[in-house]
Formats: structure tokens, C-alpha cells, sequence
């Protein structure tokens, strides 16, 4: 059963995600290579471009801001589920079968987030990059050889090491601070709808204060 | 046999729940009668264990659940169904996966088993054909009767009604009290109803306990319901313009 409840939530947060996830990627990684086109001057080589698109992406982009909108997205999708069912007695019915509820409607979310917003994270490195290069080629700012020069310059593994150890650790802070705030919903409609915004508030903030302390605790 | 023993609750400064004792028979329709916000279902939430009373405990067929362990009450509560007022049904699974799930969670049985099970309950409850459907698009009626299936799925020793009747036009209240009383001989369970229609009471009650103010005023049966002899019970069972002209006709 747990199987498939980790399948459900893996589409729920990672299929359903992607959509937005490309959209994102694909228009930023182009917007990046435009204006780093329009900011270098003569003397600083075309290059940079390339290189400017993959560190944005690699860095902080995609790790971080793609999960800020998922927890948009996904998060206030958790906690308004979780929410419903507290308001209409379905998880007192889970309690009073003895399930246990917080583990049988959290731990599948949480897990799948875990596996499958550093997925979307890399699909959208990805997107982003080739959309910059594709932008960047049809445009005429930059040669496809620069722009993969750039690509490849002063480029460390350790960046990607750094984006994806954030973007699991926001992967779990998005999927348990709305299913908290779902989880402890009471009343009626208006506190579901109350607890999904704080939840996207929260995940938000907790994401932002995690990753300027990974970003000092992983690049010091 | 459920007993509560001195059972007390508080929210805040308010005495919700104070020193209650009752006793709820095996085989009978245990009804907890009262106002709205007299604490019958904060009683009920206390028996079952969704909410911890501050005083007292609570004992199924003598073992004392309060003091149990969660795992301790994971046994008790697989002996336990429960109808909750708005049907608690998982509105994301059709009616007999609802029925089912109970019996995927706990029972051990094959797939082909657990269908066959399910399928019977939905039998029992007159909806062998609506298993296919989403809760949401069954009537209130149809969610409560699913809602007793499932119930009854792990062939329980200890049957909860929260209003069971709450929201359903009279016909059908009747169909459902009729079906709680049935289902509680045919498994010789210890049934709880927690309701204030005094149709369903006069329909389907063995015992009643009578709440008012968080304290039990009154037990006894539907004799001596009529009977009266508490103010507050009186003022409450005959709250109804019916009521009062069915006693002035001498017909209760």
C-alpha cells in the first residue's frame, strides 16, 4: 500500500510539476542570456554568457527558486488536502481504524519529495541552459561554440554536489511544512484556505533562511 | 461492554465533560441523548480516544483503554467501527475501496478476499451496486449506508454513531436507524449512537443516557423516557410542537 501511495505523491509533486517547472526554466534561461548579452561590454569576452546562464542556473535558479515555486504549487496543494480531511473527519476515520494517520497522509509526501524535486531540479538545469543557448544562437549574441566554452569554463562538480544538497533539504521543508499546517488545520473552509496560504508563507521563509545558511555552511 | 469511570474533560475554563460514568451494553443500542454543546460528542471523542479526557478512564469489555499504550489502542481499535457525522468517506476512493480499505490495512486477506468481503458489506447495506462511484457522487443517505459498510467491514465488537441521521430527510433516517439496529444484533455488538432526533431515539434505542451540562442527568429506556420525572430531560424530549401533542393525545 505504501508503494502506492509514494507513486500517487511522485505524480502528484514530480509529473504534474513539470509543466511549470519547463515553462520557468526554458523563459529564464533565455531572459538570463539576453540581458547578460546586453551587460558585456567589448572587453569581456562573449563567453560569459554561457557562463553566466550555468552558474545562475546551477547555483541558484533552479535549486532554489524552483522549489519556491513548487512549495506555491505543491505546498498549498498539501495543505488544503490534509486540511479537508481533518475538517471532515477523514483523518479522526484513519485514527479511530487505527492507522496512523500523520504517518499514512505525510511520510508518503515527504519521501516523494525527497526523490523528486532534485529530478525536477536537474530537468530544469537542463531547460534552462539549452534554452539560453538556443536564445543566445537564434538571437545572434553569442556562437554556439562560445556559448559551450562558456559552458565549460572554471566549471566545478562540487556546484552541482551544492545545488542538489539544498535542493533535497527544501524538498523536505516544503512537503512537511504545508503537511503540517494541513495536519493542524481546525474549523471550516475559510481555515483550510487560511492554512494553505500559511504554509506557502512559511515554506517560502524557511526555504529562503535554509539556503543562506547551506549557502555559508557548504561554500565556506 | 464500554464503561467510562469518572471521565472529565476541560477546554480552557470551560468544564466540558464532569465526572462521567456510564455503561454501554453489548448487543444494545447505547443512545447518548442531548442538546447541541451539552458534550455528548465530546463524550463519544473521550471513549474512542480522539481526544484525552483530563480525569477518569475508559474501558472496553474490561480493558482499560485509557492507560493503553497507542499501540495497546491500535488492538482495541480494530475492534472499533465508527459513522461520523458527515460520513468521513476518503472522498479521492470509490465506495468500495472505502469499504475495502480497513480490511487492506489490517486483515491479512488476499486481494480476491478483501473484494468479496467489501462487496458483502455493501451488500448487507443494500449498495451492491454503487461501488464504483466516487462518495461524491452518492446522496447524503448513500454516503452514511457506505459509511456503515465500512464500518462493519473488520467485523467489529464495538459500533460509534456520531448523528448518524444528521442532514437526512425522515424516510430515510428511518432506513438508517433500522439498519443500526440490525447490524448491531446480527453481530452482537456494543453500539453507541450519539443523537438529539427523538424520532431515532423512539425508533431505535435499547438504552439511553441523557447529557446535560457535561454531567449524565439521567439513564434508562424509552418507557421511561415518556415518563419524565427530570425537568431537563422533559424540556428536551418534549421540545417538539409533535412531541407535546402526542403526549396531550396520550398517544407516548
Amino acid at each position: 500500500m505504501f508503494r502506492g501511495l509514494l507513486i500517487r505523491e511522485l505524480d502528484a509533486i514530480g509529473t504534474q510539476s513539470i509543466g511549470i517547472v519547463a515553462l520557468l526554466s526554458l523563459f529564464m534561461g533565455a531572459v538570463i542570456c539576453l540581458q547578460t548579452a546586453h551587460q558585456i561590454g567589448g572587453w569581456i569576452p562573449v563567453y560569459t554568457i554561457g557562463f553566466t546562464v550555468r552558474q545562475t542556473m546551477i547555483l541558484e535558479f533552479s535549486p532554489t527558486l524552483i522549489p519556491v515555486i513548487l512549495a506555491g504549487k505543491v505546498g498549498s496543494n498539501i495543505a488544503s488536502q490534509i486540511g479537508t480531511m481533518r475538517i471532515t473527519e477523514q483523518i479522526d476515520a484513519l485514527e479511530i481504524m487505527g492507522v496512523n494517520s500523520a504517518a499514512y497522509l505525510i511520510l508518503p509526501k515527504i519521501i516523494a519529495g525527497l526523490l523528486i524535486v532534485p529530478f525536477l531540479v536537474v530537468l530544469s538545469m537542463f531547460m534552462g541552459i539549452g534554452a539560453g543557448a538556443w536564445v543566445g544562437v537564434a538571437s545572434g549574441v553569442s556562437s554556439l561554440a562560445d556559448f559551450e566554452y562558456g559552458m565549460q569554463v572554471d566549471f566545478h562538480v562540487f556546484d552541482v554536489f551544492y545545488a542538489l544538497t539544498k535542493t533535497v533539504a527544501f524538498g523536505f521543508i516544503l512537503t512537511s511544512v504545508s503537511a503540517y499546517h494541513g495536519y493542524y488545520s481546525s474549523g471550516g473552509a475559510l481555515e483550510v484556505g487560511r492554512s494553505s496560504t500559511r504554509a506557502v508563507v512559511w515554506s517560502v521563509v524557511i526555504i529562503m533562511v535554509t539556503n543562506l545558511i547551506l549557502t555559508q555552511m557548504l561554500l565556506n | 461492554m464500554i464503561e467510562l469511570h469518572n471521565i472529565s474533560k476541560s477546554f480552557g475554563d470551560h468544564d466540558v465533560l464532569k465526572n462521567i460514568d456510564a455503561s454501554f451494553e453489548r448487543g444494545k443500542v447505547n443512545f447518548v441523548i442531548g442538546r447541541s454543546g451539552s458534550g455528548k460528542s465530546v463524550t463519544t471523542k473521550c471513549t474512542v480516544g480522539l481526544i484525552e479526557p483530563d480525569q477518569g478512564h475508559v474501558s472496553f469489555d474490561g480493558r482499560n483503554f485509557t492507560e493503553l499504550s497507542r499501540r495497546g489502542r491500535k488492538a482495541i481499535r480494530q475492534e472499533i467501527g465508527m459513522l461520523f457525522q458527515g460520513s468521513a468517506l476518503f472522498d479521492s476512493m470509490t465506495v468500495i475501496e472505502n469499504v475495502s480499505f480497513p480490511l487492506k490495512m489490517f486483515s491479512g486477506l488476499s486481494a480476491a478476499e478483501i473484494t468479496r468481503r467489501a462487496t458483502e458489506c455493501l451488500e448487507r447495506v443494500e449498495l451492491a451496486d454503487a461501488g464504483a462511484r466516487y462518495p461524491a457522487e452518492c446522496s447524503g443517505g448513500m454516503q452514511k449506508r457506505v459509511g456503515i459498510a465500512r464500518a462493519i467491514a473488520m467485523n467489529p465488537k464495538y459500533l460509534f454513531c456520531d448523528e448518524p441521521n444528521s442532514g437526512l430527510d425522515p424516510q430515510t433516517a428511518i432506513i438508517i436507524d433500522q439498519l443500526i439496529l440490525e447490524i448491531t444484533r446480527e453481530y452482537d455488538m456494543t453500539t453507541v449512537v450519539i443523537s438529539h432526533d427523538m424520532n431515532s431515539v423512539m425508533e431505535a434505542s435499547d438504552t439511553i443516557h441523557f447529557v446535560h451540562e457535561g454531567r449524565i442527568l439521567w439513564r434508562g429506556d424509552r418507557s421511561g423516557l415518556i415518563a419524565g420525572g427530570v425537568p431537563e430531560l422533559e424540556e428536551f424530549v418534549f421540545a417538539s410542537d409533535l412531541m407535546r401533542r402526542l403526549r396531550k393525545a396520550g398517544q407516548i
